[in-house]
């Protein structure tokens, strides 16, 4: 890379500096370890977050206001009102209160499964890698024959099998978990093969450290922003898979979810009968938490990747640069 | 060449392992699944002699007779030759027969559709990554919307506006039923005119994710020093997009195209549940309400072959587009 020579500057030069050197003037000074781990603020940030923590907390605290969800009454698919503010179902039951339930149940399943198959991902994926040699070939060919065999046939065909009764949440939980859990364990293993040749993990080792210990305090915390990108991701999916699978009628047969509650509006011929309200709600709660997860997804995926946020910020200094020159070409 | 051993013999362990599965689930599972199957197959008229009785405990275990590595010999022999087993809910079809008139229907509207979606958001996808910042990044929350939304709820609206409300569409079906089916013009003009709508539900719920990656993955080329070098030398903007942007930026979508027509023969099931689709999707379904278990475990087994075998084409061929991926092996 050439050298600048200060006698070679001319005007224009002179400008650029001094624009550059307001513009970094206003930064904020550099930030502290842990703080430089968590995303930087951004429009798009907010708006995720805003939608994922407001229908966690409707979740949580909407259900202890909005009345019983399985009251009937004889008032059959009315459309909303003053006294039910989303309608009701066929058999007269508040569409709102269902709702309320119902978002509960699917946000239970979503973080059930999600816990669970980043786990598994989390000691299929780091574990056997770090330690090479056959574990790594074997827990690698193992994820691989599981990435390769369909999700949702295995789901569907094990759930054919389970009895009614047995099929529980739990159980539908393990089987959503065991059949995804193969993916984040594959892109966990990309980057723990990549961390595990690094300078400090040989001198941990060198040092003498147990094996638990060089992952925990070496490994696991580079790889903090990887598995909460697959913890999201995993949640995105456990709720979509687990309301396909209860729209088919195979979900979890005593649990209360967003699923089974579009099963009941499509069995109750809703839409074909124009009551949107009891149909839509469900479908949009799960869209926005699926879009609310996926913002904050990509503000993850910027410290991930830097060079995300290096475009971003090149962006956001043009623009900053271009504001300035114009402000001063009108003065 | 030796990427493609390693390959094959990966595939082949996979294949070991989906027919294992499919031998271990219904032993696995509580109560007795022969007995319901048979209770089922005398309902729809079927004579059950002690030889049924000992091709289905063979399929789904039951019989305490044979040692476990001898029924899963003989299971293994029996999917081999290709005999599969009788469906009890089409009785007295075979569930292979099942399967051969059903799949046709699949795979037309399915992979048409995911074809469609692939080629036109792998194309929006470079073209929205091309020129970040701009007001065509505002695509992309709405691309992420369209990818959280559940499938089926989608098809369903779209279903209400184009053909309850509209009649643009038939609400349901793969052909019209007055027809004969044949390989005539008007046959197959009713198969497109029915499959039109699920086919717009597929490419509108699929393209979202296509778009998402390229875009990603053109921010990703576009910062690289090759980039960098073309337009020092003064190539034109377009040429430095096709030749050597998009080019290398596509290589993780036609991996994850080559996923994704795996899929086309899963993903279709509730696409044809909504549809009532004559695919071999909704054959599954009823299987499953009908305790048809050879049938289910028959169409699992296809389904996953399809897969597999996508996959293995695929890594085949990538081996052959990216380089680098053989020098790394």
């Amino acid at each position: 890379m050439t050298t600048v020579d200060p006698s070679t500057e001319t005007a224009t030069d002179q400008d650029t500096i001094a624009t550059a050197s307001a513009a970094r003037g206003s930064a904020r000074k550099t930030r502290s370890r842990w703080r430089s781990m968590l995303p930087t603020m951004t429009p798009w940030l907010a708006v995720g977050l805003v939608l994922v923590i407001g229908i966690i907390l409707f979740g949580i605290v909407a259900p202890l206001f909005a009345g019983d969800p399985a009251a009937i009454r004889n008032i059959g698919l009315t459309p909303p009102s003053a006294a039910h503010i989303l309608g009701t179902t066929q058999t007269g039951q508040d569409v709102f209160a269902q709702l309320t339930v119902a978002t509960r149940g699917s946000l239970e399943i979503g973080i059930i499964v999600g816990i669970l198959a980043t786990l598994l991902s989390a000691v299929f994926g780091i574990l056997g890698t770090y330690f090479g040699g056959y574990a790594d070939e074997g827990f690698s060919l193992f994820s691989n024959v599981f990435l390769v065999i369909p999700g949702l046939p295995l789901v569907i065909v094990i759930s054919g099998f389970v009895p009614r009764e047995a099929r529980g949440l739990w159980t539908i939980a393990l089987v959503l978990a065991i059949t995804s859990w193969a993916g984040s364990a594959r892109v966990l293993r990309a980057q723990t093969l990549s961390l595990r040749s690094r300078d400090y993990v040989a001198a941990a080792k060198v040092a003498g450290e147990k094996f638990w210990r060089v992952i925990g305090v070496e490994i696991l915390p580079n790889l903090l922003p990887l598995l909460a990108s697959q913890f999201v991701f995993a949640v995105i999916a456990a709720i979509l898979a687990e309301a396909g699978l209860s729209f088919l009628g195979l979900g979890a047969s005593n649990s209360s979810t967003l699923g089974t509650m579009l099963f009941y509006a499509q069995n109750g011929f809703a839409l074909s009968l124009g009551a949107w309200w009891w149909f839509i709600p469900p479908g949009l709660i799960i869209a926005m938490f699926g879009m609310g997860l996926a913002l904050v997804n990509f503000s993850i995926d910027e410290i991930i990747n830097p060079k995300l946020k290096n475009a971003r910020m090149y962006r956001k200094r043009a623009n900053r640069a271009r504001r300035l020159e114009r402000g001063k070409a009108a003065a | 060449m030796n990427y493609y051993l390693r390959k094959l013999g990966f595939y082949a362990v996979a294949l070991w392992a989906a027919l294992t599965i499919n031998f271990v689930i219904p032993r696995l599972m509580p109560g007795n699944p022969v007995d319901i199957l048979l209770a089922k197959l005398q309902q729809h008229g079927g004579q059950v002699t002690p030889a049924t009785r000992k091709a289905y405990e063979l399929l789904l275990g039951g019989d305490a007779s044979d040692p476990l590595p001898v029924q899963y010999w003989n299971y293994l022999v029996h999917v081999f030759q290709g005999d599969l087993g009788v469906s009890v809910s089409y009785y007295p079809a075979k569930v292979s027969d099942v399967i051969a008139t059903s799949l046709p229907w699949t795979i037309a509207l399915v992979g048409i559709a995911t074809i469609i979606a692939a080629v036109l958001g792998v194309a929006l996808g470079a073209f929205v990554g091309w020129k970040p910042g701009t007001w065509l990044d505002s695509f992309v929350p709405a691309t992420t919307l369209l990818a959280a939304v559940p499938y089926f709820w989608l098809a369903l609206i779209l279903v209400y506006v184009f053909a309850t409300t509209l009649h643009w569409f038939p609400v349901q079906g793969g052909y019209d039923v007055t027809m004969d089916p044949g390989w005539n013009t008007e046959f197959i003009g009713s198969a497109i005119h029915y499959g039109t709508l699920p086919a717009l539900t597929i490419v509108i719920a699929a393209i979202g994710g296509w778009l998402l990656g390229m875009r990603n993955m053109m921010v990703s080329t576009l910062s690289e020093d090759y980039v960098l070098t073309a337009r020092a030398k003064g190539l034109s903007e377009r040429r430095i997009l096709r030749n050597y942007a998009a080019r290398n930026a596509v290589l993780p979508s036609v991996a994850g195209f080559a996923i994704a027509l795996g899929f086309v023969v899963a993903g279709s099931i509730v696409t044809e549940q909504v549809f009532s689709y004559p695919g071999i999707g909704s054959k599954l379904l009823s299987a499953v309400t009908n305790n048809d278990y050879a049938l289910m475990q028959g169409i699992f087994l296809f389904i996953t072959l399809a897969v597999l075998g996508a996959n293995l084409i695929v890594d085949l061929l990538y081996g052959i587009i990216d380089p680098r991926t053989r020098t790394r092996s």
